[in-house]
Formats: C-alpha cells, sequence, structure tokens
C-alpha cells in the first residue's frame, strides 16, 4: 500500500491559547481511498483538515505529498496556493460562493490570471463539461448560485475544486445540509471519482454515512487520532464508543398522554425577505406533555416559523393561540410574558451578548423582576448568586460567571441558555436546533432538560434537521418543505426523507 | 515570517496601555514638525509642559478647556456604547447654547437658583431634540446617523448664523453678530476667584460619575450595552432596541448641549459662531483615547486640553505655529486606533515556508 501513498500527515499539533485542538495527529491517505474524519463537534475534525490546506499554521508537525514523478515531497504549511498546486481542493462546510455569479464564474473564480484581457470562456467550459460526465456531478452553469437549492450548491462547490485538477479532495461536513437522498447521490457519485483515482477525506460525525461510504475510518477525540479501523470491519456500536470514550446513555423517555393545548397556530403565513424564511398557511398544535418535531432541511421556512414564536416576525396571516389566548403584538416581550421560552438557531447571534458576563446574560430576559432589580438599579449580588446557582444546576463550565460569555464553549453556551430558559418553568418550549454543533455529551443533557420540562407539563416544538434527533424525541412529527407543513404519520427515514424532498408520500 | 493572529480575548495590559502609549507616541511625533520648524525640541517641550502645569492659571486655563470635552466626550462614548455614531455633538453644542442665550439674556428674570438650573435644563432639551431627529430618522426610517448628524452640524450652523445676525442679535453689540449676555444671575458662578475656571467643571464630573454609574449598575445601562454589543441578542431577549437607541439619542444630545451651556453660561457670557473650536469634534478623540469609558472620558479630556492649552503657550514663546495641537490631537487618534489593532491581534514569528514550523 504504500507505494500508492499520495498524503502522509505527520505529528500535526495545533494550540489555540490554552486549547490543544490537535495533539500529535498523523494520518496517511491512498490513492483512490475514501478515508472518512469522524469525530465529535469540536474533536479538531476541521482543524486539521484547515492545516493541511495552509489556512492554520500548525505548532509542530509537517505533510507530505505525492508529487509529479516518484516519492512524497514536503508541503510548504501555511500557504493555501501551495496545497492547491499540490492538488489539494477543499469543499467548506459553509460555502465560498459568490451569490451572485453564475456557476459558471463561481467555478472559473480566481482560476484565471488577471493579466488576460479576454476570458476563454469556451475552453472552460468545455472542460467543466468533461468534468461533469466524469463525474457524475450535474449543476445548470449559467444559473446565478443564489437562486440554487444547497445541494446544488455543493455540487457547484466539489466542480470547483475539481476544476483545478485536484488529486486529493477534503469535504467538511458535505451532508450536514442535505436531505438523505441527496446526500447518497452524493456518496454515488465520489465513490465513482475515487474509482478514477480521486482520494478523498470526508468529515464527518454522522456514523451511518460513514460506515456506508468510507472505506477506512480515523476517529479523533479531544484532538487526538484516538483509532483507525477499515469501514468493512467496523459497526455503529464500535466507532460510536471510539468517538466519546464510552457508550452514549439513551435518552429516556417516559410514555406520557398529552394534555391540553398550549399552542394553536392557525392558517399561519410569513412573507419573510425571501422564500427561504416565509411560511404559508401553517396549522399546527402542540399540547402540554408532547414534544413536537419539525423535520426539513435548512431553509424551507423553519427560520419563518421560529420567528413567530421567539417574536421575531410578525405574521402576515393567521391567528397565534398560547394557552387559549390570542397573542397579538408580535414582539419577544410579548411572547416572553405570555410563558414561551425560546431556545435560538443561531447562538452566537442571537442567544447571547458575548461581551457581557454570563451572570449578565442569565437575566437577560427578565430585567423587570425585582429579583434582578430595584427601582432601575440591578442588584449585582443577587444576579451574581442566581448566575451561581444556575451555573451549578445546569453544569455551566468556564472560567467563571463574571467572565465574559464569549470565552464559554459552545456546548457551555447552549446550557447557559438552557438555565435561562428552563429556570422560568415555560408552558411552551422553541427548540431551534438545540444540539447543532455541540457534543454527544452537551447534546445528550439537551434531549434530558427538553424531556424533563415534558414531563413537568411543557409543550415543546423542537426545530431539527438531524432527522435521528426528532425520531428519538419527538412524540409526533411534522414536515416542513418550501413553507408548507404537512403532518407525518409516519417514523419511516425514508418517507420521511421523501417527504423532506417535497416528494409526498 | 512574520503571521498575524487574533488574541483569545482583548489584552487587558493593551487595553489600558494603548491610550497611554497612543498620547506619548502622539507627543513624540509631534517633535519632527517642530524639529522642521526650526524650533529647539526640547525646549519647546518644556515650554508645553510650562503651559500647563507652570503656574496656577496656566492648571486653571486647561482645566476650562477640559470642562467642554467631558461633556462632548461623555456625548460620544454613551451613543458609541450603544453603536449609535452620533457625529453631530459640535451642532447639538450650539443647540444648547442657542437655547442657554434665548433664555437667559433677559427673556426669564429670575433668581440665580431659578434661572441657572432653567438654562441648563432648556440648554439639554434642546442639544435632546437636535439628537433626536437623527435618531427618530434612524429607527423609523433606517437612515444611517452618521450622515444625517454630521450634516446637522452644517445646518445648525448656517441656523446659528441667521439666529446671530437677526432674532439673537444683541441690539448693543455695535452690529457683531453676537448674542446680547446672558444675566449675571445666570451665569455658572466660577470655582476660583478671578480665574476663568468655573462650576461649569465641577457639572461635567459629575455627570461623568453619574453616567459610569448609570452604565455598569442600572438596568438601563444594561440595555444600552446589550444594544451596543449585539443588538440581535438584545432584540431577541426582550429589550426594545428603538426605544433603547432613543434613550441614549436624548442623553447623549442633552450632554453635548449642556457642553454648549457650560461654554455660554460658564465662560463666555454671550454667544458667538466662533463659540467652539470643535469640541463636538474633539470629543469624539476624547472618546475613542477613552476607550468609551465615562471615568476614562475625564483622563482624556484633560490630556487633549493640555496638549491644546500647552500648544497655544508654547507657540507664543517660541514663534511656531499652534497648529501643532491639532497634529498631537489628530496623531493620538490615529495611534489609538492602530492600538486597538494590537489589543486584538498578536504577531508570532514563523519560519519561512518550506521548512517544518517552530
Amino acid at each position: 500500500m504504500t507505494a500508492n501513498k499520495v498524503l502522509s500527515l505527520e505529528g500535526l499539533s495545533k494550540r489555540f491559547g490554552s486549547v490543544v485542538a490537535n495533539d500529535d495527529v498523523s494520518l496517511d491517505l491512498h490513492r483512490g481511498e475514501i478515508l472518512a474524519l469522524l469525530g465529535e463537534n469540536g474533536a479538531g475534525k476541521t482543524t486539521l483538515m484547515n492545516m493541511l490546506f495552509g489556512h492554520y499554521l500548525p505548532d509542530s508537525g509537517s505533510v507530505h505529498v505525492a508529487g509529479e514523478g516518484e516519492g512524497l515531497r514536503p508541503l510548504p504549511l501555511g500557504h493555501p496556493q501551495a496545497a492547491l498546486q499540490a492538488g489539494i481542493g477543499m469543499v467548506h462546510q459553509h460555502f465560498t460562493l459568490a451569490e451572485n455569479l453564475s456557476a459558471f464564474d463561481n467555478i472559473m473564480l480566481g482560476s484565471e490570471p488577471l493579466s488576460r484581457l479576454r476570458r476563454d470562456r469556451a475552453a472552460g467550459r468545455t472542460k467543466i463539461e468533461q468534468i461533469m460526465t466524469d463525474s457524475g456531478l450535474r449543476a445548470e452553469l449559467e444559473v446565478p448560485v443564489g437562486r440554487m437549492s444547497v445541494g446544488e450548491r455543493q455540487r457547484v462547490e466539489i466542480l470547483k475544486a475539481l476544476y483545478r485538477d485536484v488529486t486529493i479532495l477534503v469535504l467538511d461536513e458535505p451532508t450536514a445540509v442535505l436531505t438523505p437522498q441527496e446526500a447518497d447521490t452524493l456518496f454515488e457519485n465520489i465513490g465513482a471519482m475515487a474509482k478514477e483515482g480521486l482520494s478523498v477525506i470526508f468529515i464527518s460525525h454522522k456514523l451511518r454515512e460513514v460506515l456506508a461510504f468510507s472505506h477506512r475510518i480515523a476517529v479523533l477525540r479531544h484532538g487526538m487520532k484516538v483509532g483507525e479501523i477499515a469501514s468493512a470491519d467496523a459497526d455503529e456500536r464500535t466507532i460510536a464508543r471510539m468517538m466519546v470514550g464510552a457508550d452514549t446513555p439513551e435518552a429516556e423517555r417516559e410514555s406520557l398522554e398529552p394534555g391540553a393545548p398550549v399552542l394553536r397556530l392557525e392558517n399561519l403565513s410569513v412573507v419573510g425577505r425571501s422564500r427561504r424564511d416565509s411560511l404559508s398557511d401553517a396549522s399546527l398544535t402542540v399540547r402540554r406533555h408532547e414534544i413536537l418535531g419539525v423535520a426539513g432541511v435548512s431553509g424551507n421556512g423553519q427560520g419563518a416559523l421560529a420567528g413567530v414564536i421567539s417574536g421575531l416576525m410578525p405574521p402576515s396571516a393567521g391567528t397565534v393561540v398560547i394557552d387559549n389566548d390570542n397573542v397579538d403584538g408580535h414582539d419577544p416581550l410579548t411572547l416572553i410574558r405570555a410563558g414561551v421560552g425560546r431556545i435560538p438557531e443561531d447562538r452566537h447571534r442571537d442567544g447571547i451578548v458575548g461581551s457581557m458576563s454570563v451572570a449578565e446574560n442569565m437575566v437577560i430576559e427578565r430585567l423587570d423582576d425585582p429579583e434582578v432589580q430595584t427601582r432601575g438599579f440591578l442588584k449585582r449580588d443577587a444576579v451574581q448568586s442566581h448566575a451561581e446557582t444556575l451555573a451549578r444546576d445546569y453544569d455551566v463550565r468556564g472560567p467563571g460567571v463574571e467572565a465574559n460569555a464569549r470565552l464559554l464553549s459552545g456546548g457551555n453556551i447552549q446550557k447557559m441558555i438552557l438555565a435561562r430558559v428552563f429556570e422560568r418553568s415555560p408552558k411552551l418550549i422553541l427548540a431551534n436546533q438545540p444540539t447543532r454543533g455541540l457534543d454527544m455529551g452537551a447534546a445528550a443533557e439537551v434531549a434530558r432538560r427538553l424531556l424533563e420540562a415534558r414531563s413537568r407539563g411543557a409543550g415543546i416544538i423542537l426545530i431539527s434537521e438531524d432527522l435521528d434527533e426528532i425520531l428519538s424525541l419527538s412524540d409526533r412529527i411534522m414536515v416542513i418543505h418550501d413553507g408548507e407543513m404537512i403532518e407525518a404519520d409516519t417514523r419511516d427515514r425514508e418517507t420521511l426523507g421523501l417527504m423532506m424532498a417535497g416528494e409526498a408520500a | 515570517m512574520i503571521r498575524i493572529e487574533p488574541r483569545d480575548a482583548p489584552s487587558r495590559y493593551w487595553s489600558i496601555g494603548i491610550p497611554i502609549l497612543s498620547g506619548v507616541i502622539a507627543l513624540l511625533l509631534a517633535g519632527i514638525p517642530l524639529a522642521f520648524a526650526g524650533a529647539d525640541v526640547t525646549v519647546a517641550f518644556v515650554e508645553m509642559f510650562k503651559g500647563v502645569f507652570g503656574s496656577v492659571f496656566a492648571f486653571t486655563e486647561m482645566l476650562t478647556r477640559a470642562t467642554p470635552l467631558i461633556f462632548t466626550g461623555l456625548a460620544a462614548a454613551l451613543a458609541f456604547r450603544a453603536r449609535l455614531w452620533n457625529i453631530g455633538a459640535e451642532g447639538q453644542l450650539y443647540l444648547g447654547a442657542m437655547a442657554a442665550v434665548a433664555i437667559g439674556s433677559g427673556a426669564i428674570d429670575a433668581p440665580a437658583f431659578v434661572l441657572v438650573p432653567l438654562i441648563m435644563a432648556f440648554g439639554c432639551a434642546a442639544g435632546a431634540a437636535g439628537m433626536a431627529v437623527p435618531a427618530v430618522l434612524k429607527t423609523r426610517y433606517g437612515a444611517d446617523e452618521v450622515v444625517t448628524t454630521l450634516l446637522l452640524n452644517f445646518v445648525i450652523l448656517i441656523f446659528l448664523q441667521y439666529m446671530l445676525e437677526g432674532p439673537l442679535k444683541d441690539p448693543m453689540g455695535l452690529g457683531w453678530p453676537q448674542s446680547p449676555p446672558i444675566l449675571d444671575q445666570g451665569m455658572l458662578p466660577p470655582l476660583i476667584e478671578r480665574m476663568r475656571v468655573h462650576s461649569g467643571l465641577v457639572i461635567a464630573l459629575v455627570c461623568a460619575v453619574v453616567a459610569h454609574i448609570m452604565l455598569a449598575r442600572t438596568v438601563w445601562g444594561f440595555r444600552l450595552r446589550a444594544v451596543g454589543e449585539n443588538a440581535a441578542a438584545a432584540r431577541h431577549a426582550g429589550i426594545r432596541v428603538n426605544r433603547t437607541m432613543m434613550s441614549v439619542a436624548i442623553v447623549s444630545g442633552a450632554l453635548a448641549g449642556m457642553a454648549g451651556v457650560s461654554e455660554v453660561a460658564g465662560l463666555k457670557g454671550y454667544l458667538t459662531a466662533d463659540l467652539s473650536p470643535g469640541f463636538g469634534f474633539s470629543g469624539i478623540v476624547v472618546a475613542m483615547l477613552a476607550g468609551l469609558s465615562p471615568l476614562g472620558v475625564v483622563i482624556a479630556a484633560l490630556f487633549i486640553a493640555s496638549v491644546f492649552v500647552g500648544a497655544d503657550s508654547m507657540s507664543r514663546a517660541m514663534g511656531v505655529s499652534s497648529f501643532l495641537a491639532d497634529l498631537v490631537v489628530s496623531t493620538s487618534l490615529l495611534c489609538v486606533l492602530v492600538g486597538g489593532f494590537f489589543a486584538r491581534y498578536r504577531f508570532t514569528r514563523v519560519q519561512p515556508a518550506g521548512g517544518t514550523a517552530a
């Protein structure tokens, strides 16, 4: 096998301040191989690939790539240009496409010399057509990327990498935004390209696709490589144990009889800035002791649904009824006072004020509360001790409640938000992508708290892209697609996937 | 090769050290044009120092100069903390001054303990109104307040010239475009006999302390900080962003208006179109040097005032232009802005490309 080795990472380490992102990681990749890089969030997968691609400079270690001729040559580190020249292409989790340009222009962007006045469009087009034929990845070249679906955008992103004659392709969480069917197609295409000699590293934390589509699996945990296994020899249980270091306890859910309706949306429409955050004629009911899961690929109207329930977006038609009271006056304060707890999707943007203290962030939703203030003056001692109690109860770890909230890790920020929301015993909870970006431990904690609130009698609306999460937590499931919501009377993954793609089951 | 990396958290040492270092560097850089002007740089700096600390009079002159800068510095600092870019303190200052002479020059005859608070109240209200207009335009219609506040300065200056040639013109003023004087009982009393420093300084210091307490200890300050640091999260948490913006705008405008009151009723006694040599704009520099902290504003205002007063006296003694002061003030702002970069980023040395990183 050593003869056709195309890439070798040796002893790569990277620290960010006191955080060790990668510790002495070594990895080999062979020609035509699909290697899955698996690990929890924060395990150091993306950092490792960013070092390979030259975005980060490693503190120590080296990278060797196969060049023309025999043997491996050292790759200059910290230079994306050098990585590109060595035939390494990376497709980031967050696409780097110019939305107002066509797919063709996006693919060509950066590969043409600045000094040339005329563009050789015909040659470029011929080459792209050839690549599309070879790889099976198709995209409409003249359509502006802004009008494409996420799946199409991703194909453009990959075509852009292939256009640069890559021999090694790195995909960072390629399926995070795809429907199960789109993901399967993507991996079929990648498999075909690997047979032609392309070497692929893909980053993922979804065990199912890793097992199904990779040749070899490397597992990272806390920045270290904890194991490598041929995919044929692996099963979900073994690699899950490798990822977290122990078996993960399943969230226990008691069977409960749903109670009175706590939220009713009747014929609700929202006109957002684009179709992506609009809702048309949606109706739903959430009862006490019930979790309603809303499944769907992101950008199908979840933002509008969450916007209405959290008070950030006014509906253009329809009614919102909480506990038999019509809600009018659509602003966050009204909904907070009506007893709605909101866990925002983008916790860094909407959830915390990063440069204010953890303690301040914990009381930000209840500034009128006499426990927090008297006659306009903050009760600083009360706020502080309240925060310390909450931090203990909800296991918020970090440099202390007086420190800026941005210094907390993603999981601890989410626990802080949970503490803030659950402390008020809300009767309705909106959990929008509550475990996105969290490691398994923190995600399990979120699930446990949601189930606890359910037992207490809260109604919960859970919006998630993660079908597994929806399936394991929800009492009922609705699918959202293109602004429309349909009740799903099935728990079959395949059927739900089709519904998410807009093909009614 | 050197790479620039973001720091994990802005360094505490740098955030205190940068303003101080910026002031020092700006002063040192001022030595270059001084040398070009043919002056002995050491002697020039000694003269400058003597111009501020050389006598009680010199020192009180510096305090007099610092007074309006504290007001306009606070006006800018509070607004900027809420990400409300009030560039219009100069105009608001003149609105405050106009209101002060309109009320105080004989329209109302009342004893000092009534008239002085009345003049201050009207001056603050006028300044607040001057900032409320762009704030409404921003919150209602999304108009960029940088543009509106900046341009309103010129509108207000023209309005001032009209007032000084018309309704507010002093009939006894021998035709000069100036207002009638403020009644004696309407003046802010001086702090020291025969010196120009007046009780406006005390009011300015009280304002700074109150602003500090408001910002750090009250719900209003909490909302202001939350809106400024992350408006999206503040809104999500139920804080009314527009309402907070409006209240900050009113306080900021009132402080700028108070600068005008303090100058006209504390120092000059009557209003002319050259009341302020750009105190409104210098207030922005003061606020930036102070890192937008109300207590820092006091120190920064004292520094900037020292530079102005010291440069004036040096230019008299040495025969070089006092424009040097503007040079020091502007270089110190540049240094703070550059220094802010060092607080957020650090340089790391790495080996040249090709080898293994150290």
